[in-house]
Formats: structure tokens, sequence, C-alpha cells
């Protein structure tokens, strides 16, 4: 074994470049895969019978298939039929949809959005009907009634299912890899190619993920115990604001 | 890879079809193998004996804490290096060549084995201790109080996530392209770069995966029908 290569600024700069890429890639995917997520759901669950239908069969595809042939399907197969789009070349978009990371971003965001909506699908069925016919009693907007009472029983319920997709969704990065975005794995295959070292930027990068996957997880038991209306371990219901 | 002349998409049909094919077959192997190992990881970790456990536990904890890409590449480069230095330590001479084949399989399966072990311990703890008990009582050997007793009434609450095990693996054998393995993937990317259809080959892959997913689905769905008869509706 032979790690002398980590000191080395020009190995330690790709390093870095691909874990901040990492990063970047899960709070995007994930933030904006949750948005999809819950309109996603919200068609599924009370759209127009066209509309679910449309969210399941979009959601089936999504599930159904390798997210690296998604990955390259949007990143060669729409990629290059964009560049041959009239006009887009020279449109301030192009330096956005030029980038193979752009094309990651948006694969990783249809993923979560697919696979947390058929969760999120679950837990919002799962709120009581007496909730939703309160709020709607107390007079409130379809609108508030979604954001105030049936959005937040529903991610309360299946919070930890939603931790487990963000841990899944961390771990596909590496995909990204093989479009030529400069994650972690490709920052270890640079070290392969250069110092002919085949085990030791793998095994330093699959310890960077050990500990990611446990910060993760760790941070996300931190949020699911403070998630406002969680029953702590002490059985005592914490009420917001007191 | 042909250089020249103009290649029809449809030449291609072939060749995908055969891909598929293969990604069948190493899909299929894997999980025969992953669910052998799920059961010597779910038995180690139901052990009594620490070692063991401990061994069972470190094995699941790393396997789903690293992506799957890179334990593929870890283990296509490690396992075949390890095997020939295992060779060359019993005092065998020369390499051995790892065909890409058993390669995939192997590295499918042990990824596979570790998920497993978690769905089948869970489902074997569910089964009623008295249920046990009672086949010891009537004298039944291990082997018979496997096949008898503790197979028929895990298999119930192990379906679901065997399921989606198979699923999650089908989509993964996508990742053996990586290393240059040639199932359906890879043959769709050949078929891609020499023909420049980038889109058509991509969406045909998707659709060729998709098709064995949801034939997958009614599979299983038959499959727990069958294994729940005789329990009440719940």
């Amino acid at each position: 074994m032979e790690f002398g290569w980590i000191a080395n600024p020009h190995y330690l700069g790709y390093l870095w470049e691909g874990f901040i890429n990492t990063m970047i890639l899960v709070a995007v995917a994930g933030s904006l895969g949750f948005v999809l997520a819950v309109l996603l759901a919200l068609a599924r669950v009370s759209g127009p019978r066209p509309l679910a239908l449309l969210s399941h069969g979009f959601t089936t595809v999504i599930r159904g298939t390798p997210l690296l042939v998604q990955l390259f399907f949007f990143y060669d197969g729409i990629g290059r039929m964009l560049v041959e789009f009239p006009g887009l070349r020279d449109s301030f978009m192009w330096p956005i949809l030029r980038e193979a990371f752009f094309y990651g971003a948006l694969a990783f965001t249809i993923s979560v959005g697919a696979y947390a909506s058929e969760v999120l699908r679950g837990a919002m069925l799962s709120v009581p009907k007496g909730e939703l016919e309160a709020a709607r009693a107390f007079g409130m907007s379809r609108f508030k009634i979604l954001y105030r009472i049936w959005l937040p029983h529903a991610i309360q319920i299946c919070l930890p299912t939603l931790t487990g997709e963000l841990i899944l969704l961390l771990k596909s990065v590496p995909l990204v890899s093989t479009i030529a975005v400069m994650d972690l794995l490709k920052a270890a295959n640079i070290v392969r190619d250069e110092t002919f070292l085949v085990y030791e930027p793998l095994l330093l990068i699959a310890g960077i993920y050990i500990a990611l996957t446990l910060l993760l997880t760790i941070g996300m038991r931190g949020v699911e115990r403070n998630f406002p209306g969680v029953r702590p371990a002490s059985g005592v219901r914490t009420i917001p604001g007191t | 890879m042909q250089a020249y002349g103009q290649e029809s998409v449809l030449d291609w049909t072939g060749p995908l079809l055969a891909g598929a094919l293969v990604t069948l077959e190493i899909a299929l192997a894997a999980y025969a193998i992953g669910l052998l190992l799920g059961l010597l990881g779910a038995t180690a970790k139901l052990s009594g004996w620490g070692p063991l456990r401990g061994a069972a536990t470190g094995y699941t904890t790393l396997v789903r804490a690293v992506p799957e890409l890179l334990l593929i590449i870890l283990l296509y480069y490690a396992g075949t290096q390890a095997l020939n230095d295992l060779l060359q330590w019993l005092g065998m001479t020369g390499q051995v060549e790892i065909s890409g084949f058993v390669a995939a399989i192997g590295v499918l399966a042990f990824v596979q084995g570790a998920y497993m072990t978690e769905v089948l311990r869970g489902a074997i703890v569910a089964i009623p201790k008295g249920h046990i008990e009672a086949a010891d009582a009537y004298g039944m050997s291990r082997w018979l109080r496997f096949r008898r007793i503790v197979v028929p009434e895990m298999l119930p609450n192990a379906l679901p996530g065997l399921a989606n095990l198979w699923l999650i693996l089908v989509k993964d054998t996508a990742l053996v392209s990586v290393v240059g393995f040639e199932e359906l993937f890879f043959t769709a990317q050949q078929a891609a770069a020499s023909t420049r259809s980038y889109f058509v080959f991509y969406a045909a892959a998707g659709a060729l995966y998709l098709v064995m997913t949801l034939g997958s689905n009614t599979l299983f769905a038959w499959a727990e029908r069958r294994v729940r008869r005789g329990q009440p509706d719940t």
C-alpha cells in the first residue's frame, strides 16, 4: 500500500474538486428532486386522472430503468440533439447546457423525484382523513391545507425512508464519472492512470464514502429527532413553539 | 466496432437482444448466488458465535455504505488479483484469467448477498419462536426444520424485499459495462457510438430494461400470492 501521492497538491486538488462536486450534486438533486417528488406525488394522489396517469407512467419508467442508462440518455441522447438545435449555441443557456455536470444533476434530480414521489405518495395516503377534513372545516384553502397539514404530516411519516433515499443518492454520485464529471471516482481514476496504483485511490474514496454515509445518517437522525410533531423516545409529545 | 460504411439502426437489433439475454443470465446467476450468500450471512448474523456475527455485520455494513459502482470496480480488479495470490500461495504457478462473465456474476452476487442478508435475517426473525420449538419437539433434523418450517414461513415476509432486490440487481447489471463487460448497456453504447444514433439506442436499452423489470413485477406478484396462500387476508 502506497499512499504518498495524497500529499501531492496535484492529486489533492482533483480530490477536493471531486468532493465539492459530489456535495453540490447531492444538495442540488436532493432539494430539486424533493420538490419534483412533491409535485409527482400530488399529481397522483389528488390530480385529475390524465395527470395522475402521466405521473404514474413517468415514475414507472424512471424506477424501471438503470440510472446509468438515464444518465447517458440525457447526456449523449438529448445533449447531442441540443447541439443541433438552431440558436441554442448562442443563447445564454449554452454555458450550462454544454456541461456534463448539468446532465448529471438533471438525471439525479429526476431519479430522486421518481423514487421519493413513490414514498411520499404512500405517506400522503396514510395521513388520517379527519385531519384534512378538520383543516377544510377551518376554512383553509387547498394550498394551505397542503403546506400546513398534509405535507408536514406526510413527511413526518416517511422521513426515515426519505433519509434512505438521500443516502442512495449520495451513493449513485460516482456514476457521473462515466460522463466525464470530476467526482471522487474520476479523481481516483486520474490518480490510477498517472501513478499506476490501482487499489489505493479506490480504497481512499471508499473510505470517504463510508464516512460521508455515516455523517449523513447521523445528521438526518438529528433532523428526524427535531422534526416538529415527531414523538421523542421518552413518549412526551413535543409541541412546536413551546 | 465497424469504422466504415453506414450502418442501419436495425442492424443492431440482434446484438441488442443478445445483450439483453446476457444481462438476464448474469442477473439470474448473481441472484442465485446472492441468495445463497444471503442465507449464509443471515445464519451467521443469527448464530451465537460472536466472531461469525461480527464478520457478517462487517460484510453487510461495508457493502451497503460504499457506492455500487465503486465496489464493482474494486472487486473486479481486487477479485482477480486475490484469486491469483491465493493460487500462488497454494503453490500453483501461472496466472488465471477470469472470464468477464464469471467476474461480473461474482461481483454482483457479492454486493447482492449483503442486501439479501438483511432481508432474510429480518424474515427469519419474524417467524414465531414457538414454531421452531415445535419443530424441534417433533424431533425434526435441522435440515428438515429448515426446509419444512423456516423456508415456507419466512418466504411471505421475505418476498417483497427479495422482489425489490431483484429489480435493483437487474438495474445494477448495467454497471458492469463500466469495466468493459459486454451486456445490454455496453452493446447499446457501442451501437450508439457506431451509428451516432445516441437517442435511439439509449431509449431502446431503457425500454428493454423496462420490459425486464415490469415482467419480473408480474412474476413476483404471482409468487407472492402463491406463498401467501392459506394466510388470512390482511
